[in-house]
């Protein structure tokens, strides 16, 4: 039995058959829809697709997919699809994470998940709370944040999830919303389409515990003016009518008005995908933590080839096979010649 | 004209090498070992490496030693104690007198006992000048001195120099005990094929100890221990890790799949992932993990995949992966575990050996999560342990944990080269086929006899699936929170272990089938205990020895057994853990003798606590 024809296969080849038990409302639909959209159009077999997940309302997505899914525990699911992709690394491996599950608990795999370059396409659900366990905040939550756990209100600096990954100098660096589902479906095919580790941070509205937290960058009215879509070799502008830009001097970041006479979009910083990873830092802390002075950029922040992981392991192991290439068990027992051996002979006699 | 020099028949030495971490005192060991093997001896080791990678020279924890048993017959332990010292400075003498029995032979490198060095040990007067050795057969011999001198014209500097003085003690041992020399020149010919001023340096290092032995007149006997009966074939000495090594790789091909071994340095199983990483041309994925919890993750991971998912450490890390190991369990995937046992708890004794985590291993999971245990009993044993527990995994699609433990790890013992051709092939549940028209793929239907369900694995048409650590419904494996589904699925998945015992061989018995006492025992204790019941039965007591390799599920065969004898004792080195299992499990009356020193038993405690058990006085 086999699967539709790669070139056929639609939607519907991967919906699956369960009910999905995610909150009404919540943006995890529009993801899952982007997601599964996206599925057909990537020229992969449907039984080569494999979600991999930790623990939280993110993490339940495997269940929804008919493809295959492994539903791990809290913040491991990069070490169990690393495994994955060295035992098969001709699938097309999904980690779908969220604030909690990969940047508390997980923040230690996800640093060298992606130092490594694993070929992995990583999905981080950011809604800046505790979704599943109903509400406590979260490594990503602002400061002030009143929750269960936090009453008087939350004391942790927040980690920018983007930030983080720049920090591990990723090979690909995303951030869309579940609001934008044409843009967030560019952002999630051109992160299947990435060889090695994409990281993919989708700015989420957990309606039940930390309802509207983004409202400030994503509501339509303010969008234009909040949000700044970045395009490799295009200047960094944003704004109602495209009038302001970004320019980076030094590192620092500072807001242009195209309208002025002084200014123009040629004063803007050209937005680099292959940049150093401190641009991508400072690109992806723009606009966040209480900043409205600065748009917060999205799109596709950083994007360079390096090494796969994966690929080094097995071209070690085809190296070392060239060297020697017809050794077995028995050479194995006598440590390919280094080991000395010696003969006992039917008398119980040393005979060599 | 030298008179001749008598040689006396032993059937058993025990020698102990002992030196500061930087005097080769593993290496004189391990050749000395060697060359026994090739005498035709049989033998046993055990290194004692101290906790710190340099500590300063001359310093009591800084000592290293090697102490191993050669005998005619068979020999598996290391020895009681030591018949011959060999120190290369007061701090080994220090730690190692209180081992040597009266009348124990030393021969100490007076070189290395300086005024420094004498102080460093807050000893007063030079033990070797004064009177506080008169209890011991004492050889004092300027071993760096002559060393030194015999190498004199390769013009070497004196640091490098006095580095062979490791090999000047070997050689005079191997006169003393009559070792043939061959064997380690051929080691030192391959190991220094590309530096041979360093291979002449020791060649004549070691032939200059020879000689010394030879002419000088402190030696009036020399000894002989005759080979042992030793079956045919090849051999090579082997350590219980490299054994264990060995096995996955062989369980793996075996099997047909994949060996991917994920682990993180811990000692003392460190060792396994470096072997395992040099052999990459046999198509070996190792990987070194971030942590002991993403090692398991990599091999889980790898099982999920397809491949034989394989992680190795010690106490520690096994707390650290008991939730992957729930997880492989509620997901019935196969995974091999292996503890190399260590003093605990927490970091506790990490360089000693002890074998207190059997309760950890069977049953340390939240939940009713108990997993299949095999233990391994000495170093070339492991070899066949490891492909029994990847057997086990792969037959019921099931974490196992493989115990073994430091003395076992670092120890050596010869080992028969087996046939692979022998080596009977593993099988196991990997699905690669549907039929049309069969609707969706169930992934927790069972096998009926193992009760495993099939693996189907990422990259296999139309077997999509979701698998996780929540509770799932029999057979089709959706989510499920179902009262009755949960007890069901809980007692199938106990079930299946338990069924493993159907593949057991029978218990081996050694001794009479009934009587006085049995010795129930597991792990690395094997040598020390067949050794003692020996020496039992010979002088007439009834009792037998029956040492356990699987230890969840208990052999069905088991309390039957037990039940013929009017007492049960069970020696471990913890306090009392399968002695627990026996009690609980087979609602028999065991007894335990329990040390926890991070040290072996000794021979004849257990033969005294033996007799005690059995009132006998023999």
């Amino acid at each position: 039995m086999s699967n539709p024809d790669v070139t056929t296969l639609t939607r519907k080849d991967f919906v699956s058959d369960q009910d999905v038990r995610w909150c009404p409302g919540c943006g995890d639909y529009a993801i899952l829809a982007s997601v599964l959209g996206v599925l057909p159009k990537l020229g992969v077999k449907k039984e080569d697709v494999v979600f991999i997940s930790g623990i939280g309302c993110s993490s339940r997505f495997p269940y929804y997919a008919d493809t295959f899914g492994f539903h791990t525990i809290h913040g491991r699911g990069p070490a169990v699809v690393t495994g994955l992709r060295v035992a098969n690394p001709n699938l097309s491996a999904w980690l779908v994470t969220g604030d909690g599950d990969g940047l508390s608990i997980g923040g230690n795999h996800l640093m060298h998940l992606l130092r490594r370059n694993v070929d992995v396409n990583v999905l981080l659900f950011n809604n800046q709370i505790y979704g599943l366990t109903k509400g406590q905040y979260s490594p990503t939550s602002e400061v002030g944040l009143k929750t269960k756990t936090s009453p008087m209100g939350a004391i942790d600096a927040p980690l920018q999830p983007g930030a983080f990954a720049a920090g591990c100098a990723a090979s690909f660096i995303a951030r869309c919303t579940d609001v934008q589902v044409k843009e967030m479906g560019a952002v999630i095919e051109r992160s299947a389409a990435h060889h090695g580790t994409s990281f993919v941070e989708i700015l989420q509205n957990c309606v039940i515990f930390n309802d509207g937290t983004f409202k400030g960058v994503t509501d339509k009215e303010v969008r234009k003016d909040r949000q700044l879509w970045v395009e490799h070799g295009k200047p960094l502008i944003f704004g109602d009518e495209n009038e302001k830009g970004i320019r980076f001097v030094d590192g620092k970041p500072e807001i242009l008005d195209l309208r002025a006479d002084d200014c123009s979009e040629a004063d803007c910083t050209i937005h680099d995908e292959t940049a150093d990873p401190a641009y991508a830092m400072a690109l992806s802390r723009l606009g966040l933590d209480g900043d409205d002075h600065f748009p917060v950029a999205m799109g596709i922040l950083r994007a360079v080839e390096r090494p796969v992981f994966e690929a080094k392991v097995h071209g070690q192991i085809a190296e070392a096979q060239a060297v020697r290439p017809d050794q077995d068990l028995s050479d194995l027992y006598r440590g390919f010649g280094k080991v000395s051996t010696w003969e006992v002979d039917a008398g119980g006699q040393t005979v060599g | 004209m030298v008179a001749t020099i008598p040689t006396e028949q032993l059937s058993t030495v025990v020698i102990r090498f002992a030196g500061d971490s930087g005097d080769g005192m593993q290496l004189a060991g391990s050749q000395f070992t060697l060359s026994s093997a090739v005498a035709g001896n049989d033998l046993a080791t055990l290194p004692d490496f101290p906790a710190e990678i340099r500590a300063p020279a001359g310093t009591l924890y800084g000592v290293s030693g090697f102490q191993l048993q050669i005998g005619s017959d068979s020999t598996r332990t290391p020895g009681d104690r030591p018949d011959v010292l060999v120190a290369m400075n007061p701090a080994a003498l220090k730690v190692n007198l209180p081992s040597l029995p009266e009348g124990g032979v030393i021969i100490a490198d007076s070189d290395g006992f300086s005024k420094r060095n004498l102080k460093l040990v807050d000893y007063a007067e030079n033990p070797l000048e004064d009177d506080s050795l008169t209890d011991y057969q004492v050889h004092v011999v300027p071993m760096t001195t002559l060393t030194v001198n015999a190498l004199e014209e390769l013009g070497l500097p004196s640091k490098a120099a006095k580095r062979c003085t490791n090999f000047f003690a070997l050689g005079l041992t191997y006169w003393l005990y009559s070792r043939p020399l061959e064997p380690t020149l051929s080691y030192l010919e391959q190991k220094f094929a590309k530096k041979p001023e360093v291979l002449e340096a020791n060649r004549r290092a070691l032939k200059a100890g020879y000689h010394y032995g030879e002419t000088a007149e402190g030696f009036v006997v020399r000894y002989e221990v005759p080979r042992a009966t030793i079956a045919p074939g090849t051999y090579r000495t082997v350590n219980g890790n490299e054994a264990i090594a060995m096995g996955l790789v062989t369980a793996a091909r075996k099997a047909g799949l994949d060996l991917t071994y994920a682990g993180y340095p811990i000692t003392p199983a460190s060792s396994l992932l470096e072997a395992l990483a040099g052999w990459k041309h046999l198509g070996v994925r190792t990987l070194q993990a971030e942590d002991e919890i993403a090692a398991a993750g990599f091999a889980l991971g790898a099982s999920y995949g397809g491949a034989l998912g394989a992680t190795g450490t010690s106490g520690p890390g096994i707390c650290l992966k008991s939730e992957f190991i729930g997880l492989a369990l509620s997901a019935e995937l196969p995974l091999v575990i292996c503890d190399i046992q260590r003093g605990g708890p927490s970091t506790g004794l990490p360089t000693k050996t002890e074998q207190s985590d059997l309760l950890l291993a069977a049953f340390g999971r939240h939940g009713d999560a108990p997993i299949p245990v095999v233990a391994a009993r000495s170093p070339a044993e492991a070899f066949d342990a490891a492909i029994e527990a990847c057997r086990l995994a792969l037959h019921a699609m099931t974490p196992v944990m493989l115990l073994s433990d430091g003395s076992i790890a670092n120890g050596t013992e010869p080992w028969l080269l087996p046939d692979p051709d022998d080596i009977p092939a593993l099988s196991h549940h990997r699905v690669t086929e549907r039929g049309d028209g069969e609707g969706a793929f169930k992934p927790f239907t069972r096998d009926m006899d193992s009760l495993a369900r099939p693996w189907a694995v990422p990259g296999t048409a139309g077997f999509e699936h979701r698998i996780g650590g929540i509770e799932k419904a029999h057979e089709t494996g959706n989510i499920s929170y179902d009262p009755d589904n949960h007890e069901l699925m809980t007692r199938l998945r106990r079930e299946k272990v338990e069924r493993l015992a159907d593949l057991y061989p029978p218990t081996e018995v050694d001794g009479p089938r009934e009587g006085d006492l049995a010795v129930v025992a597991w792990g690395g204790t094997y040598g020390a205990v067949a050794s003692a019941v020996q020496q039992c039965q010979d002088d007439g007591l009834s009792v037998a020895h029956i040492h356990l390799r699987n230890l969840n599920p208990l052999p069905n065969d088991l309390a039957d057994i037990l039940r013929s004898y009017r007492r049960v004792l069970v020696p471990e080195i913890n306090e009392g853990q399968l002695r627990m299992i026996l009690r609980a499990q087979l609602l028999v009356d065991a007894q335990g003798f329990n040390r926890v020193r991070g040290q072996p038993f000794s021979v004849g405690e257990l033969v005294t606590a033996i007799r005690e058990h059995t009132g006998g006085v023999a």
